[in-house]
């Protein structure tokens, strides 16, 4: 983020927190970033809400969709290797 | 360097991951079946090159992703990144936000899981066009981070970022639009809004 040519002084803390949303969910701040954000979020219910929200929304998805592997796929590829397996031993 | 008959024993555990990636990036099951089987061959015979101690699962993505993004996207082409809207930030939120007051002691991510289903989930992401699907599925399904997800797939960082940004804002609004389809939506109360506190107007657009 072009932090240097930004205007922070037109931001309210919510918006400055909101616009590190992603990068605090995805634990890519510096510690200190990290630090200024989590204390907003301790003094502000809204703020904390709405990331708190954005960080079930992304456990839901990724429980949403998980697929189990085919048996024939997992006996298909374990096959395969073995057959390689087999012929590199020969060689 | 890496030992080819060691190979099976440290891979085959990220079958898993790999295959649920694969289906949601080919979107039908045989095609996903196939592209697996080529990312472990190809991971096979590659194995040599693998440095071990080195991120396997992240080294396994990069050859699923290649051999995708070589071998099976241009079957059906999809809109390109200049045709995905742009969302606004916490467009679900500001939408469903107020549904979890409903029930008071249930946690968002219950009442989340009950308003949206697997197959929409599913569908969401399978919507999103390539690039930005891919981005979506490495970082919010597996996990990885955008250094991992740069060199998966080859991008720069800022890029990686953009794609998850663009990305995730589009798969919201796609997971709204099914919620809305199927009327979970109706009567929600208005989430609170961290952004346009009572005493100051909405941001601007």
């Amino acid at each position: 983020m072009a932090e240097s040519d930004h205007h922070e002084h037109d931001e309210t803390p919510c918006e400055a927190a909101l616009q590190e949303l992603y990068l605090y969910l995805d634990g890519e701040l510096t510690p200190e970033k990290r630090t200024t954000i989590k204390s907003h979020l301790d003094d502000c219910s809204p703020c904390f809400e709405a990331f708190d929200f954005e960080a079930e929304l992304r456990i839901v998805i990724s429980k949403h969709c998980r697929e189990e592997v085919p048996d024939s796929l997992r006996e298909r590829v374990a096959r395969q290797l073995e057959a390689l397996e087999d012929r590199s031993a020969e060689a | 360097m890496a030992d080819q008959a060691l190979f099976a024993e440290q891979a085959m555990e990220f079958m898993g991951p790999l295959y649920t990636a694969a289906l949601r990036m080919t979107r039908n099951a045989a095609d996903a079946e196939d592209l697996v089987q080529e990312t472990y061959l190809k991971a096979y015979r590659g194995f040599g090159g693998f440095q071990e101690g080195t991120n396997l699962k992240a080294w396994l993505y990069r050859i699923l992703t290649n051999t995708f993004i070589n071998s099976y996207r241009s079957k059906k082409r999809r809109p390109e990144e200049s045709e995905l809207d742009e969302v606004e930030d916490l467009y679900l939120y500001r939408r469903l936000g107020g549904l979890e007051a409903v029930a008071v002691g249930r946690s968002a991510e219950d009442e989340l899981m009950d308003m949206i289903t697997d197959q929409e989930v599913k569908d969401a992401i399978e919507s999103l066009p390539d690039q930005f699907r891919m981005a979506v599925l490495l970082a919010d399904v597996e996990g990885f981070s955008y250094k991992e997800i740069a060199e998966i797939l080859d991008i720069p960082i800022g890029t990686v970022m953009s794609r998850l940004h663009r990305g995730r804002k589009a798969l919201q609004k796609r997971l709204f639009e099914f919620a809305s389809q199927r009327g979970v939506t109706t009567g929600a109360p208005d989430a609170a809004d961290p952004t346009t506190p009572a005493t100051q107007p909405a941001l601007a657009e």
